[in-house]
């Protein structure tokens, strides 16, 4: 019993939770940008299995650390933009056209991986983000262990938070998004573009989203494997209703989670031989679907969420 | 009356459309209309559903683009210069403001994000909301709109909505503001407050292009009149020395005969509320300790502004609702738990707010539709297998009966006009010949001809023995149909009086919440 309470004061936790979440704070933020504007991106799990390839292969082939993160960006914006055409002036279905970007973007870079090593069986590494020493806060015995484990990559994305809730709340920009998210006639009436708003925020928030697979191989895992992102994606999705789509909320919402993860990791080694492991790895799920099913009823959507929307009809 | 600025004629011209013609496929929405309108000047634009009101105002406002004909507006120094089409931005820009029907407003957003939005560049990192909120706060001392900047707009009310909407117009200094049937949400009090704010603002050298059905208010707020009727321009003459009937008349191309109204024969109590509540409490739309009767041979109505728990009465009647407390009866037996089906049984007949949600599937056909209610009738079905060849058989009487203007009984309903649908609603409620018919918002969106229609088959229903429970926001109508008449205010339902005895004005007060020992 003690042991299982003892690990909530352990270091080396609060810094595996932080970095469990790093990467769904991109996406939950990339998710949050695309719905605020009125766009369920379900391309999320492809936009992060192409993120991890193409920023790990930009840096393999010669590319900077941050020149990988910027590669990964344009590669999510690119599929970013093209379900932002087919669902936003097309108005295709948003669930159809996510799953089909998922289909897309998934089998794409396994297919891309597969020409470029066609021969190796094992992965090639890359040299990865560096942990990050951070002045005096560094140097404090407890807190220093925690942020010394974590990558700059982890830091942008706090960086990203913050940059997100200033947009959404004090700019003219936030302030055209959450309009067209909740009544693109108004948007409209006043003389902007539904479809410019829209494809430029599906857009740039699934670059958003590649930058949580770009996280995975260059800071967390240093290559990029078949099946890693493993349903990060989707558990993005859930949080973001679970934040209400709010940046402060999908912050907490995305290092709950990796603090759920982080600990039955550790639980397994010491409730292991009791329970099977598998109880423990649907842990961090239960607690998204508990969450869902506690908040989604109340949850206070987007009103013109997944509503397409075409000029001149009302 | 606008009386510091100069006689009419020399006022300066502001708007020009000339030989405006737009055609959907065969339809001509749109057929060469001009239109000249002058600084300061309010004019009417009037003309049934479909007239082209609409279509005329989407072209102006750049939603559409015109097939033929040239708009021009007067620029900052007066000089006309030619708008281009199919730009909301470029009209916006040139000085027009639209207040639309149905509002364009976010509704996570406040007052203040709302008017400002659009009106400063995109990619700028910031605006000052303190130099917003001081122009706007001028505009609402100047035109008298007043409303609270800094809650979200969805929790504004109605009234309060549109001033948002007006001021959005006023904060991006326009010349001319389109109001688009902007009294048909607004209580009578809250109407002659609009009036007032569109006198003041005409009076600084506005112009309005007031766009409305109802012909007492057009007359009295408005100095010229247009009437459009099939798409072009019939009509275009001052206000003064017009009449309803004439209005009329224009508007529908022919002469509209008036309605004679005589008093029901009340019989015995269909409907019995006793102190009915429906809902719980912070819901918005919710019934609280209602009592009412509703006999048959009479027609009761409900007046008040659509949201203050008409739902709620309405799904009590229809079966929808279940009572949460009190005593409700119909006829003789108790209404217990939510269930429409028996409450079809029981003989209520339910014409729905909503025609497209609630009183129709779109894509069923005509004949479908009419036996929806009564589909395990033995005359409908047999051995669980539709009876098509009746079922066709009875549409196409119910068809010639209630003058359905469609292909035929097989034809999908969503292909109907509104008129033509409810129609099909009417012949399915009423030759069930119900016991009570609960008739909710029953001419909603249509024009004077199916208008008349649905009033008389309500008074023919009365006539018959029914009783009526009319529910509408119209005051005109409630008065031209119901016997008695009650006032529903935030859930809470006011005894139902004579209609003789009451008028316009004080059952305006009671729908805005005054009680009704102080209204009379």
């Amino acid at each position: 019993m003690w042991a299982a309470l003892d690990i909530l004061l352990q270091a080396n936790f609060w810094a595996a939770a932080i970095r469990i979440a790093t990467p769904l704070i991109f996406g939950v933020l990339g998710a949050l940008v695309c719905e605020r504007a009125g766009v369920l991106n379900l391309g999320i799990e492809g936009i992060f299995v192409a993120g991890a390839m193409s920023g790990w292969l930009a840096v393999y082939l010669g590319a900077s650390l941050w020149g990988g993160v910027a590669v990964a960006a344009a590669t999510g914006a690119a599929f970013g933009l093209l379900l932002g055409l087919l669902t936003v002036p097309l108005g295709l279905s948003q669930h159809v056209t996510g799953l089909g970007v998922t289909m897309l973007a998934t089998a794409a870079t396994y297919f891309g991986y597969r020409v470029a090593f066609s021969t190796v069986s094992t992965p090639p590494r890359i040299e990865p983000f560096p942990p990050l020493h951070v002045p005096v806060l560094g140097d404090l015995p407890f807190i220093g262990t925690v942020l010394g484990q974590q990558s700059a990559l982890t830091v942008f994305a706090f960086l990203c938070v913050g940059a997100v809730a200033v947009v959404l709340a004090r700019t003219p920009l936030g302030l055209a998004l959450r309009a067209v998210g909740d009544n693109p006639e108004a948007v409209e009436a006043q003389g902007l573009s539904v479809v410019a708003l829209r494809v430029g925020a599906v857009t740039a928030g699934s670059a958003l989203m590649a930058l949580g697979g770009a996280f995975l191989t260059l800071s967390a895992f240093n290559a990029f494997y078949f099946g890693m992102i493993n349903g990060r994606g989707w558990v993005c999705i859930a949080l973001t209703v679970f934040a209400s789509w709010r940046p402060g909320k999908a912050l907490l919402g995305a290092l709950l989670f990796g603090a759920l993860d982080a600990y039955q990791l550790r639980i397994q080694t010491i409730a292991g031989g009791v329970v099977p492991s598998q109880v423990f790895l649907m842990l961090p799920y239960l607690f998204s679907i508990a969450a869902l099913v506690l908040l989604a009823r109340r949850a206070d959507y987007p009103r013109a969420l997944m509503k397409p929307y075409f000029k001149g009809q009302r | 009356m606008p009386s510091d600025l100069p006689p009419h004629e020399t006022r300066p011209l502001v708007l020009s459309l000339s030989g405006i013609t737009k055609r959907f496929g065969a339809l001509t929405a749109n057929d060469a209309i001009d239109l000249d309108v002058r600084a300061g000047e309010i004019v009417a634009l009037l003309g049934e559903n479909g007239a082209g009101k609409t279509t005329l105002m989407s072209i102006l406002f750049g939603h559409y683009v015109a097939d033929a004909g040239s708009i021009h507006i007067a620029d900052a120094s007066g000089q006309m210069a030619p708008l281009p089409g199919g730009s909301a931005q470029a009209a916006l820009a040139a000085g027009i403001g639209m207040v639309h029907q149905h509002f364009a407003l976010a509704e996570n957003l406040t007052g203040l994000e709302n008017i400002v939005l659009g009106t400063v560049p995109l990619w700028r990192l910031g605006f000052s909301r303190g130099a917003a909120r001081a122009k706007i706060e001028g505009l609402m001392r100047g035109s008298g709109l007043d409303i609270d900047l800094d809650v979200p707009v969805g929790r504004l009310s109605v009234g309060e909505q549109q001033r948002v909407e007006i001021l959005k117009a006023l904060y991006r200094d326009v010349r001319v503001l389109i109001l688009d049937e902007p009294t048909a949400v607004l209580t009578p009090q809250e109407a002659e407050g609009l009036a007032q704010t569109v006198r003041r603002l005409a009076a600084r050298g506005l112009a309005v292009l007031f766009i409305s059905h109802k012909l007492q208010e057009v007359l009295a707020l408005c100095e010229r009149i247009v009437v459009l009727r099939g798409g072009a321009k019939v009509a275009d003459r001052p206000s003064a020395g017009a009449d309803r009937a004439t209005l009329a008349e224009l508007m529908v191309g022919r002469p509209i005969p008036p309605r004679t109204r005589t008093p029901g024969r009340p019989g015995a109590c269909v409907l019995d509320l006793d102190g009915v509540s429906v809902g719980r409490a912070g819901e918005r739309d919710r019934l609280v300790e209602a009592t009412l009767k509703v006999h048959a041979g009479e027609i009761v109505g409900i007046a008040g502004v659509s949201g203050n728990g008409q739902g709620a009465l309405a799904g009590l009647v229809a079966g929808l609702m279940a009572p949460s407390g009190g005593r409700a009866d119909l006829a003789g037996t108790r209404l217990g738990a939510a269930n429409p089906a028996a409450r079809v049984a029981a003989g209520v007949g339910r014409i729905p707010e909503d025609r497209h949600r609630d009183g129709t599937i779109g894509a069923l056909s005509v004949a479908e539709n009419l036996v929806i209610e009564t589909i395990a009738a033995p005359e409908n079905q047999s051995a669980g297998f539709l009876r098509y060849g009746a079922l066709r058989a009875r549409a196409a009487q119910a068809i010639r009966d209630y003058d359905v203007r469609c292909p035929g009984p097989d034809a999908a309903i969503r292909a109907l006009s509104g008129g033509n649908m409810q129609k099909v609603v009417l012949a399915r409620v009423l030759e069930r010949a119900p016991r009570l018919v609960l008739a909710h918002q029953p001419t909603r969106g249509l024009d004077i001809g199916a208008t008349t229609d649905v009033h008389r088959r309500l008074l023919a229903a009365r006539g018959r023995g029914a009783a009526v429970l009319l529910i509408s926001e119209d005051l005109d109508e409630l008065f031209a149909l119901a016997d008695r008449i009650a006032v529903i205010h935030a859930g809470r339902l006011s005894p139902a009086l004579p209609a003789e005895g009451l008028d316009l004005r004080r059952v305006g007060l009671m729908m805005a919440g005054h009680a009704a020992g102080e209204a009379a």
